[in-house]
């Protein structure tokens, strides 16, 4: 893919969002699809890509009444739309379709119509790490904290930082699910989940979901929305247990990633004007800032805690309050690729000044994959 | 209280959970790059080799990371901690640190760790971890 020559053309995320006991999950795909639909002037018809998560294709496709000639069921945790929109990217290149819808909907809260989540037995995972107790994220992806912690000489405050910080930006915004501003001290005496992380450092859970319409560049400009032009993209995977990670301190997900989306949109960590770290904890931005190189290792929780990332520091980061603070139904990373959009087009709640570069950086499993998209107001 | 998840065995693992039963860590190690690896699999997944040899390895182990839990699962009486350690010869796996307090000051990082095994029932029995140097 050349840089610019693919634009996003068409975004929303569901009507409602938070808790949706209403509406089924291939519903919340169908709703925040529809959405998109419409943002982009498009018809269920016009559409000739599809890719999603959650969700196979086959039932997305049947249920919006759509005729594919591309599909994509890339799952590989929250960051599979990042993938997605890379692979999109490159198939509308190739001219293998035109313009590729991506959903996601999810009722990680109210799990009407949601697939039972199970660690297979026979699995390596179901083998050498269920049987230990692990219990959903909050039992995994916490676990190289401690390691974190001690090799940098971080403490629990610096952790907390993360949270506090993004509750100022959530505040700003009317669909975050929590509004009110925190303390450190509010964070650390919040009740204790899986030692070190207490409740404020969790992601919330949540229904809801989002959709992206993508064509190539020269179309985009025919469309109702102003365009967000794909500079660049990367993405991959590591390892599906995170006792196999193989560094405590940094993911090897994420550098390669983030290195691919760098080189390939041809940008400077100076370029960048707005960043996005899928933060299904307050660890992950500590090392999201690290593993894509905008801090020194070990230097990002004091970058947090200096107010670099809050309201008016010189880095804006999780602007739509992030996954503690605003929502997250399970797969985060389309919220953050919609926030991304709005901060390029120009339209989110907690408008950064003249966005022109954003990064968008998902994480999947528990430090198993990433993928990494750089947006822009111009196609270079 | 139900029961913790157990695993099932498959043919490229089994060498580890007969070990386990027979009160052996068992890893593999590869003939051509010397790595010590886990979890098990019939390949080096360093170098690609399928010259590999299970072997029986020393169950020391210190301990690399941990989270204590506090919320009830299946099997556990919270808290508990889930912790990964690092073994003496090279890889690391997911275990429990037991015979201890489970608190924050009595699990410190780096701290010595050997083996021991909890049988569950006729098939299983899982390698957990205490502190080094007790009395079996």
């Amino acid at each position: 893919m050349k840089p610019g020559s693919i634009a996003i053309v068409g975004a929303a995320e569901t009507t409602e969002l938070g808790v949706i006991p209403h509406m089924s999950q291939i519903q919340l795909h169908a709703d925040c699809a529809r959405n998109a639909l419409r943002d982009a002037g498009l018809k269920a018809a016009d559409i000739d890509g599809l890719a999603c998560a959650g969700e196979v294709p086959t039932n997305v496709a049947h249920y919006l009444g759509i005729t594919p000639k591309w599909v994509d069921g890339t799952s590989v945790g929250g960051c599979s739309f990042m993938l997605h929109v890379r692979h999109a990217a490159g198939a509308i290149s190739a001219g293998l379709c035109t313009t590729v819808l991506i959903t996601h909907g999810e009722s990680g809260r109210s799990r009407i119509g949601a697939q039972p989540r199970a660690i297979l037995p026979a699995s390596l995972q179901g083998q050498f790490e269920a049987p230990f107790g692990i219990l959903g994220p909050p039992t995994m992806f916490t676990i190289p904290v401690l390691r974190y912690l001690k090799t940098y000489g971080n403490t629990q405050e610096q952790l907390a930082m993360v949270a506090v910080v993004q509750r100022e930006w959530a505040a700003k915004n009317p669909r975050a699910m929590m509004k009110d501003p925190v303390t450190v001290d509010d964070v650390l005496g919040s009740r204790m989940i899986a030692y070190p992380f207490r409740l404020l450092m969790c992601c919330l859970v949540t229904d809801g979901g989002g959709a992206l319409v993508l064509t190539s560049a020269d179309r985009a400009k025919d469309f109702p929305q102003k365009p967000v032009y794909i500079l660049g993209t990367g993405e991959s995977v590591e390892t599906p247990m995170i006792s196999q990670m193989a560094d405590f301190t940094s993911s090897r997900a994420f550098r390669v990633s983030g290195k691919q989306a760098f080189d390939s949109a041809g940008i400077r960590h100076t370029d960048v004007d707005h960043l996005m770290i899928y933060d299904a904890f307050a660890h992950l931005p500590l090392y999201g800032l690290e593993d894509l190189g905008f801090v020194g290792r070990g230097e990002a929780a004091a970058f947090i805690a200096e107010r670099n990332t809050a309201p008016g520091g010189k880095l804006p980061l999780n602007t739509n309050g992030g996954g503690l603070s605003y929502t997250h139904t399970g797969m985060y990373g389309m919220f953050a690729l919609q926030e991304t959009v709005r901060q390029v087009r120009g339209t989110a709640p907690a408008q950064v000044k003249d966005v022109q570069v954003a990064v968008c950086h998902g994480v999947g499993g528990m430090f198993g994959a990433s993928g990494t998209i750089v947006m822009a107001d111009r196609p270079s | 209280m139900t029961e913790r998840p157990l695993p099932t065995i498959t043919p490229e693992t089994r060498h580890f959970w007969e070990g386990t039963r027979a009160g052996e860590l068992r890893l593999q190690r590869c003939a051509d790059c010397g790595g010590a690896y886990f979890p098990p699999r019939p390949f080096c997944p360093s170098c690609g080799s399928a010259d590999v040899a299970v072997f029986r390895a020393s169950g020391r182990a210190t301990l690399y990371s941990y989270v204590i839990h506090h919320r009830p699962a299946p099997g556990f009486v919270p808290p508990y901690s889930i912790a990964v350690v690092q073994l003496a010869e090279g890889p690391r796996m997911m275990t429990n640190i037991v015979q201890t307090a489970q608190t924050p000051e009595a699990l410190q990082l780096d701290m010595a760790l050997e083996v021991m095994f909890e049988r569950i029932d006729d098939d299983i029995s899982l390698p957990l971890f205490r502190p080094a140097g007790r009395a079996a």
